[in-house]
């Protein structure tokens, strides 16, 4: 029992009712939000080290006893996520101080981007499908909000196709926790799973497990993106980066939870689908990568790549790929927001966005011009840098249990991606300058300092993976032994 | 009286299929709101459709308590949902001048 597992969730929530009430004050605002976020980070790391030393945290609201009261519960793996999480915030944030326009700012947009994070952790920590589900809408609601901001008609456009896909694969959620708690008669994920367990996986199940991965698929990008690109290209830089970087990687989450604590007796159907449905991510990815001009499209086709190779790891589930998947996840929180904040502001710079109407960027922008190269070296997994040590172990655990065709596919994905981005680079920031300097908005301060904190996290991570590794051992063997996470929801507080 | 209700269920999730497949916005909105009740629907009938006492405090063969709590946060979180899209649809009219999906698919220009 600790009571600070809930604050990655609680915090964000008062703050953002707070800062309905300060309305015209903008400042205090913004240092109330960076505040919540950089506790967040302090927190978590926190909470990491106690998890190490003691094993899974729970927390049983109002003293419930679980299975009957609903529960948080931090393992390393949802801590590992609200870590990466709240460092992606608050770079994000620090790039809204100076990119959003004032008229947001008093129009409660900080509230919404702490009520979004708020959403995002709470699903990372949950205990609880039904409440798993609440947290959802949190971040949805949220994200309806935010993809609005600026009332542009294209933003409107996509955020009517954005709610209704999400409100339909909501209705889908529902309808599986109706089914799942007819058939176990239980919420508690722990207790699902023990009941599953001890029942064996039944054909009912193993359907229903389906209906679940149809909106994990759905939320998470695997296969059913169509609504993906469209939605992410349209709003503002920070939240663009926060959507690309958060809202997929919760649906990842929850397949992970639900595919390794319950639902992991029928491999051979349940992770043979995912198998199949990550290799045609990949594909489909693939080929969005390098048909658009438009670098939010290209940027948008990258998020539907990495979603796919995480699910590789997942869909062959050896202890090496599970591990990998974890170190690719938490990765690509950080260069997705790193990619989408560079292409949003080669945007803001020049007032273009098609990557062939932008020239010869480098020599007015060259800091801005490396960190973009940098994050190409990472996506496409180059040592020291963060992606490299996913797409090894990711690879290994592929080769160990002989998904071959999947293994190829996530490598030439690689390739893919690795061509996108440095067309982007070849074209946009070699070549000659266009536009001189006096014509250009100047990049400013904030913009730099965002992006050069989550280019030091990519470097960090990929140095820094040694040390990582421990947690991330920790993660992963909790996910491959689900009795750990069971004992420690019905075990002594 | 549980096929009964299941047979409702299953009459909401028609009309609201054929709702959302319509090209007005506003009854594709109507039709996830029907949407959402045919679920409160389905949550309500698996755990079965039994009379018994008041849970916890009452005496005898109690009822079990967990869907209708079910039901409540869903119908909060639905009407919230409904709420919000309809709010869109309006600022969408307003800014694009079009209800009707097709409409609303845009060119690529922009």
């Amino acid at each position: 029992m600790n009571n600070l597992i809930v604050m990655p969730m609680a915090l964000p929530v008062l703050m953002g009712i707070i800062l309905l009430f300060l309305r015209p004050y903008v400042k205090v605002q913004r240092s109330l939000s960076l505040l919540v976020f950089v506790a967040n980070i302090g927190i978590s790391v926190y909470l990491l080290h106690l998890i190490q030393q003691n094993g899974v945290i729970r927390l049983d609201f109002g003293g419930w006893e679980p299975p009957f009261g609903i529960l948080f519960v931090a393992d390393s793996f949802s801590m590992l996520l609200v870590l990466a999480s709240s460092i992606v915030a608050a770079a994000c944030l620090i790039y809204s101080f100076s990119s959003v326009e004032p008229s947001f700012e008093k129009n409660f947009y900080y509230s919404f981007v702490l009520l979004l994070i708020a959403g995002v952790n709470g699903s990372f920590l949950t205990g609880d499908i039904f409440n798993l589900f609440v947290c959802f809408e949190i971040m949805l609601l949220s994200s309806y909000v935010l993809i609005t901001f600026g009332g542009k008609k294209g933003q409107l456009r996509e955020s009517i196709k954005y709610v209704i896909v999400n409100v339909v694969s909501s209705w889908i959620f529902l309808v599986a926790i109706a089914y799942l708690y007819g058939t176990v008669g239980t919420l508690n994920m722990a207790h699902i799973a023990d009941r599953i367990a001890e029942s064996g996986q039944t054909p009912t199940l193993t359907v229903i497990s389906v209906v679940f991965l149809t909106v994990f698929a759905l939320k998470a990008g695997l296969f059913l993106y169509f609504w993906l690109p469209g939605s992410y290209s349209v709003p503002v830089t920070p939240v663009a980066a926060m959507f690309g970087a958060l809202l997929t990687k919760v649906g990842i989450y929850a397949m992970f939870r639900v595919f390794t604590l319950m639902f992991y007796h029928e491999q051979q159907i349940t992770h043979t689908i995912i198998g199949i449905l990550a290799g045609l991510t990949l594909i489909g990815g693939s080929i969005g990568a390098v048909a658009y001009k438009d670098l939010r499209m290209v940027a948008a086709y990258n998020v539907v790549i990495a979603v796919g190779f995480i699910l590789v790891g997942l869909a062959v589930a050896t202890p090496a790929a599970i591990e990998g998947s974890i170190y690719y996840l938490i990765h690509d929180i950080i260069i997705k927001a790193l990619l989408f904040l560079l292409a949003g502001t080669m945007i803001a710079v020049t007032g273009q966005t098609k990557m062939d109407e932008i020239s010869g960027l480098i020599k007015n922008h060259p800091l801005l011009g490396w960190l973009f190269f940098l994050t190409t070296l990472s996506l496409a997994g180059i040592p020291p840098l963060s992606g490299f040590i996913g797409k090894v172990l990711i690879g290994e655990g592929a080769v160990g249990s002989g998904s071959y065709v999947l293994l190829a596919l996530a490598f030439i994905s690689s390739i893919f991606v690795l061509y996108s981005l440095m067309r982007i680079f070849l074209t946009s920031f070699w070549g000659e300058t266009i536009i001189s300097k006096d014509e250009e908005i100047p990049a400013k301060k904030g913009w730099i300092v965002s992006t050069c904190i989550l280019a030091l996290g990519t470097i960090a991570l990929g140095l820094g993976a040694e040390p990582m590794s421990v947690y991330i051992q920790d993660a992963a063997e909790t996910l491959l032994n689900p009795q750990i996470y069971i004992d420690a929801v019905f075990g002594d507080n | 009286m549980e096929t009964l209700v299941t047979i409702l269920a299953g009459v909401l999730v028609t009309v609201a299929t054929y709702l959302l497949l319509s090209k007005n916005l506003i009854r594709v909105i109507i039709g996830t709101a029907i949407l959402t009740h045919a679920a409160h629907l389905i949550i309500m009938v698996v755990s079965g459709l039994k009379t018994g006492s008041v849970p916890i405090v009452g005496e005898g063969d109690p009822v079990d308590p967990l869907p209708q709590a079910l039901i409540l946060t869903s119908i909060v979180i639905g009407f919230a949902v409904t709420a919000v899209s309809l709010v869109l649809a309006y600022r969408t009219y307003q800014e694009v001048g079009t209800d009707k999906l097709d409409e609303l698919r845009g060119d690529p220009d922009e």
